[in-house]
């Protein structure tokens, strides 16, 4: 789905006559290879790479040196940028910002009435994708009378409504209450599993990262670390001199570790370390 | 020296189609020093509230009382107030503006009448309490990481030496570890300088390790005020009002479930793992 050789990305700073006066490596030498239908997270600390990678994956920024392919269709080649943005949609941070129309149809409707699908096909779209974000119920309401987590659903469901194979997430849940995050990433796993969306997520939250197939880790503009998020979430202390964390189950089994508590490594989900430590008293 | 809310109710846009109860029958004391945490969901009224405590929006029925004086009284100064209770609002970066840290910081105090050598030194105190050292001063905000902007501005705030500081989702899009400092460093200020904080958080495990108490607000209303272990024993309830409990009231909970003898207050991964640990020691 997206391949990745080489892929360097510098950010310029201009002087005053537009003369390049230093350069700063935001991504270094990146491959990656993500086979469609996957679930993926990114972790990275602020200015690690992560979302400057993303904006690759829909063309808004272009490799300065290496190769970036989605679905074999090469983002440097201009007259595939079309093509490359209905495959590969995205969805940013902040829901006011993406939100354009002044009724939640209208703004679903605008990705595909911007390819130029026909009318009939355009409000069937738009049926569709809000049923698949659960969001039918408000397709006549204005979006800014929804909550933060709403507002998200629609703006995934704008960029189902181009028919992508796949979403990239850039920190899609930073903004919300806890049920607007429970709903908003439920709805990434369900359009995974059902529609067999790739999904490409991008988060602080270490719990959004435990159902992933597969994770990336960044740092300094480079993948430092990757694996199923066992794997990757074993490693507590490199996790945390990158300043990232682990899911709280996974912190809580690492204190008991350091106090001597015989628990394996690699525990994410509250119910493992129920069970282990259920079977560890059962011993004694 | 308190901030005392009594029976501050808030309608917008009142006597139209679109008005809203957004704060009811609201009655809270805030004693000095206090670590706060107030949560709720989306539109639940707490961002109404925290603008109400420093008059950024003035209650429709009610009294609000900072250090015993009624703050909508004749003679009482809301320029005062204002630098009294400093609010940080969420994303604080995006209002950076000046060509430099120490000037963007100096603008609060500057504001506030005092001389440019004060402002200084005021600022420069507020950016040491913040964790920036003198290198930053001459830096342009915009060239600073996420994190670093942060704190910026939350020493804008710190410059005009508020004795209560409410702080409006202050970790939002910043990596754990970003998190982590400027919580510790808030936190440093409280219990060094005793300034009264009242964080307004989504995440409940922030909430659960740092704050004394926990106000809950639903639909305008306070639903419950209490320390972190007593609100997340409703933690029931709080799903129904679009919150949740810190993950480690799940997993004591999942504990007992299973039959397991362990205090299930816990809400941190210290007290946690205390609880555990006592409890595979137990007979």
């Amino acid at each position: 789905m997206v391949r990745a050789e080489g892929l360097t990305f510098y950010y310029e700073r201009l002087d005053e006559e537009g003369n390049v006066e230093s350069k700063k490596r935001a991504v270094d030498h990146v491959d990656l290879h993500i086979r469609p239908g996957k679930f993926i997270a990114i972790l990275g600390h602020n200015g690690s790479g992560k979302s400057t990678l993303a904006k690759h994956i829909n063309a808004i920024l272009t490799p300065a040196e290496g190769t970036l392919w989605v679905d074999g269709m090469d983002t440097k080649e201009e007259e595939k940028l079309w093509d490359i943005r209905q495959d590969a949609g995205m969805v940013f941070q902040n829901p006011d910002n993406q939100i354009i129309g002044t009724v939640v149809e209208e703004d679903v409707g605008f990705g595909p009435e911007n390819l130029g699908v026909p009318t009939d096909e355009i409000w069937k779209r738009v049926e569709e994708s809000l049923d698949a974000v659960g969001m039918l119920k408000y397709r006549h309401h204005s979006p800014n009378k929804l909550s933060g987590g709403q507002k998200q659903r629609v703006a995934i469901a704008g960029v189902m409504a181009m028919h992508p194979r796949c979403i990239v997430l850039d920190e899609p849940t930073a903004m919300l209450d806890p049920n607007g995050r429970k709903s908003v990433i439920q709805t990434a796993q369900r359009l995974n599993r059902e529609e067999g969306i790739t999904i490409i997520l991008i988060t602080h939250y270490m719990e959004e990262v435990v159902e992933a197939d597969h994770v990336f880790v960044m740092d300094e503009g480079r993948v430092v670390m990757e694996g199923s998020p066992r794997q990757v979430f074993s490693q507590v202390e490199e996790l945390k001199k990158l300043r990232l964390d682990v899911p709280q189950a996974t912190l809580l089994a690492f204190e008991l570790q350091k106090r001597g508590v015989r628990l394996p490594d690699g525990i994410l989900r509250n119910e493992e370390l129920v069970d282990e430590l259920c079977r560890l008293k059962s011993k004694m | 020296m308190s901030i005392k809310v009594k029976n501050v109710n808030y309608t917008y846009a009142e006597g139209t189609a679109y008005e809203i109860h957004a704060l009811k029958d609201i009655n809270l004391e805030i004693p000095d020093g206090q670590f706060i945490g107030l949560i709720g969901h989306t539109g639940s009224g707490k961002s109404t509230l925290v603008q109400h405590l420093n008059g950024l929006v003035k209650a429709t029925s009610g009294r609000i009382y900072f250090n015993e004086r009624d703050i909508y009284g004749e003679n009482f100064s809301m320029k005062e107030l204002r630098s009294k209770v400093g609010l940080v609002f969420q994303y604080p970066e995006h209002q950076l503006f000046e060509v430099d840290v120490l000037s963007d910081v100096c603008f609060g105090p500057r504001n506030l009448g005092c001389s440019q050598a004060e402002a200084e030194k005021k600022a420069r105190e507020a950016l040491h309490m913040v964790g920036l050292g003198a290198e930053y001063e001459k830096r342009s905000p915009f060239e600073l990481s996420g994190g670093q902007k942060r704190r910026v501005a939350i020493a804008g705030v710190l410059a005009m030496e508020p004795q209560v500081l409410i702080l409006d989702e202050p970790t939002a899009g910043l990596d754990p570890k970003g998190r982590d400092e400027i919580l510790d460093q808030i936190e440093s200020l409280q219990k060094e300088r005793g300034i009264t904080v009242v964080l307004v958080s989504h995440s409940m495990e922030d909430v659960a390790r740092y704050v004394d108490r926990i106000i809950v607000m639903d639909h305008g209303e306070v639903r419950f005020d209490g320390t972190p272990k007593e609100v997340f024993r409703h933690y029931k309830e709080l799903e129904k009002m679009g919150l949740a409990a810190p993950q480690m009231t799940y997993l004591m909970q999942g504990l007992r479930e299973k039959g397991a003898d362990v205090d299930a207050d816990a809400t941190t991964i210290e007290e946690a793992a205390d609880a555990v640990e006592h409890w595979l020691k137990s007979k």
